[in-house]
């Protein structure tokens, strides 16, 4: 029997998304579903955990709740260390608990795009992250989505649930092995945010110049809830178009998107955030940095307000370091009720010459001088990472190419 | 140490500096006075090397280094380091993180930052949401890990509440008095020397000033006793000093 969604999928796989180049899903093979899998992250090939280092996880199970390891679209390692939460492939969850299914494909809609579309035809595997009622985890699950083989579609379909007063941590890194130029990820990922929860979710990317990534994510947060979601992808991309949502549906709830990228030559990056603001009292704050070296970067940003007494602002901010680079800002506020706060910044320019030369003369070279101000452009936007992941975020900042071409 | 040649400087199009000569010897503070608009700023901001402040002819020279053409940072390596009016705000960039970098760790900033009760600020960024004396503390504090031997200073005291001024003339007191031997900059022997602008005279309270210079209309109207200077500019205002000028020029010329 074809269900109703299976159905609407179907007629959705031509569907083009609304933002972002098309890529022709034909171009790429299927992810292997059967590499080896391996029993910790520490039992791992140096060139692998090299990979994950580079992408801000740590191979460890030293002072995390959980780990958890995708590669293609195989899972090689899931592995709980802490008590109150859960980590495990989403296959075995839906076996585990009956009422999952009223979770997986409602806050994405199978037939948004013929991404999502395919991702769900192919029955996705992906992690599945939840924290129990009231659990305070206070070590973070991290997880790691890897493209091992060349020229690879990798499907990833997450579910992620907050329960009543929990409180978790979630680290995500993406990358790309060494020998893998060209791939494709599609990603989709649903967070569920009980009353009076509160989820911290970090993702950094770390893909390759090759490399087309389409995540889709969804928040959706009942009362009292709080999401805080920090983004970096500060490494080169062929092709990036994310545009997360957080549905703010119970009173009070907050939410907080960070964002820095870096748009190197030839990277094509169209990235937002939006919060929709349904209920009184709900507090969102969008903030992105972005920096273009010779690529083309799109920040979006959309505030949605849909009931009175809400209070929003966003801001994007936008570096030119090259005459071949290009930064479209795009913040949007549509309120539909009135008594809401809604603001927006948003300024796209090159560095200013006084604050250069105000380092250099404190002796810095000019070089030096931009370096400290593009880097202290981009650290606001990451002001909002968590302390142990603060070194690993501060090595790839340092080690960020800034220069304009 | 600082020779200034027939100097004339523009700055958005307009001739500010004209045609102004000074100097400023080794081991030597002086004072510039000189009413709002004056060019004093324009005067120091051309020492420094900022772009915007163009040097239509004349020269600059450093211990005989012709530096007039130089960059910012290259005048900084010499050994010449300022405090600026208005320093610009620098968003994500800590202050601890800029007097590290400024001091390549040949200090104890931390104990530095202490004295002059800005250890709360280190963490911030550098500038932004600071009020007029904390700037100037956050100025002295960079320059001290800086070190220079010529110390540029545009009105030290200005803004600086009664408390804080005590601290930030005694860190002046130190920046210019202190060890020469250990100052920025490639005559590291040649000691230090400082060029000052003040309205309130304030500072002398807590530096020993050997030269005074007064400007007027974008060149040098007067020089002497700075402390003499300052009483005259009291009792009189500084039309006395265009007077004088234009008295003494008349003079010249009748001479000739």
């Amino acid at each position: 029997m074809v269900s109703n969604e299976e159905r609407r999928a179907k007629e959705a796989l031509r569907k083009e998304a609304k933002f972002g180049e098309e890529i022709d899903l034909e171009e790429y093979d299927e992810g292997s579903r059967g590499l080896s899998g391996a029993d910790s992250l520490e039992d791992l090939p140096s060139e692998t955990k090299s990979t994950m280092l580079d992408s801000g996880i740590v191979p460890s199970d030293k002072g995390k709740a959980g780990n958890f390891l995708l590669m293609d679209n195989t899972v090689v390692h899931s592995s709980v260390m802490g008590s109150g939460v859960e980590v495990m492939p989403l296959s075995h969850a839906l076996k585990a608990h009956d009422w999952l299914k009223d979770y997986v494909w409602k806050a994405v809609e199978p037939d948004s795009d013929k991404y999502t579309a395919e991702t769900y035809l192919q029955k996705a595997d992906g992690y599945f992250i939840r924290a129990l009622p009231g659990a305070k985890i206070k070590m973070p699950v991290q997880t790691c989505l890897l493209l091992k083989n060349r020229n690879t579609k990798q499907y990833v379909h997450n579910v992620l649930i907050a329960e009543e007063g929990s409180e978790f941590e979630v680290v995500t890194g993406c990358g790309t092995s060494k020998n893998v130029e060209k791939g494709l990820h599609l990603g989709i990922s649903e967070f569920f945010l009980k009353k009076n929860s509160k989820l911290t979710f970090t993702m950094v990317h770390n893909w390759s110049e090759f490399v087309g990534v389409r995540p889709r994510s969804s928040i959706v947060m009942d009362e009292g809830s709080t999401y805080i979601n920090n983004y970096v992808a500060l490494k080169p991309v062929k092709t990036i178009q994310t545009y997360p949502t957080a549905h703010m549906n119970g009173p009070d709830a907050v939410c907080r998107f960070n964002s820095v990228a870096v748009a190197h030559p030839g990277s094509m990056m169209d990235m937002g955030s939006r919060a929709v603001l349904n209920a009184p009292g709900c507090k969102a704050e969008l903030i992105s940095r972005t920096i273009t070296t010779g690529g083309t970067v799109i920040a979006r940003g959309q505030l949605v307000g849909n009931s009175a007494g809400i209070k929003a602002h966003l801001e994007c901010k936008g570096l030119i370091m090259s005459d071949k680079g290009v930064q479209i800002a795009i913040p949007e506020l549509e309120a539909r009720v009135p008594d809401v706060e809604m603001t927006h910044e948003a300024a796209v320019g090159k560095i200013a010459q006084d604050q250069v030369e105000y380092l250099m003369s404190r002796g810095l070279s000019e070089e030096e001088a931009v370096g400290m101000i593009v880097r202290g452009f981009l650290d606001v936007g990451i002001r909002g990472i968590p302390d142990h992941l603060r070194a690993e975020v501060d090595k790839i900042l340092q080690e960020t190419d800034v220069r304009g071409s | 140490m600082l020779e200034i040649e027939n100097l004339t400087v523009e700055v958005g199009g307009r001739e500010i500096l004209h045609n102004l000569s000074l100097n400023v010897m080794t081991g030597y503070t002086t004072v510039l006075f000189g009413p709002n608009g004056s060019g004093k700023s324009t005067l120091l901001m051309t020492i420094m090397g900022f772009s915007g402040y163009k040097v239509k002819s004349g020269r600059i020279k450093l211990n005989g280094e012709d530096i007039t053409d130089l960059p910012v940072n290259e005048r900084a390596k010499r050994g010449i380091g300022m405090m600026m009016q208005r320093p610009p705000n620098l968003t994500g960039v800590r202050l601890k993180d800029l007097v590290r970098v400024t001091s390549k760790g040949s200090k104890d900033t931390a104990k530095i930052a202490e004295e002059l009760d800005m250890t709360r600020f280190l963490e911030r960024d550098v500038n932004v949401g600071f009020s007029g004396g904390e700037i100037k503390r956050s100025e002295i504090l960079q320059l001290t890990a800086q070190n220079p031997c010529l110390v540029l200073l545009d009105e030290p005291e200005s803004g600086v509440d009664m408390v804080s001024i005590e601290k930030l003339g005694a860190k002046v007191h130190d920046l210019l008095q202190g060890p020469s031997h250990h100052c920025a900059g490639w005559r590291e022997k040649s000691g230090k020397a400082a060029l000052i602008i003040t309205h309130t005279g304030q500072i002398l309270d807590y530096v020993e000033a050997d030269r005074g210079y007064v400007m007027c209309n974008g060149s040098v109207a007067c020089s002497g006793n700075p402390r003499e200077l300052l009483q005259e500019i009291r009792k009189m205002g500084y039309n006395e000093c265009i007077r004088c000028k234009i008295n003494r020029a008349n003079v010249i010329e009748e001479n000739i």
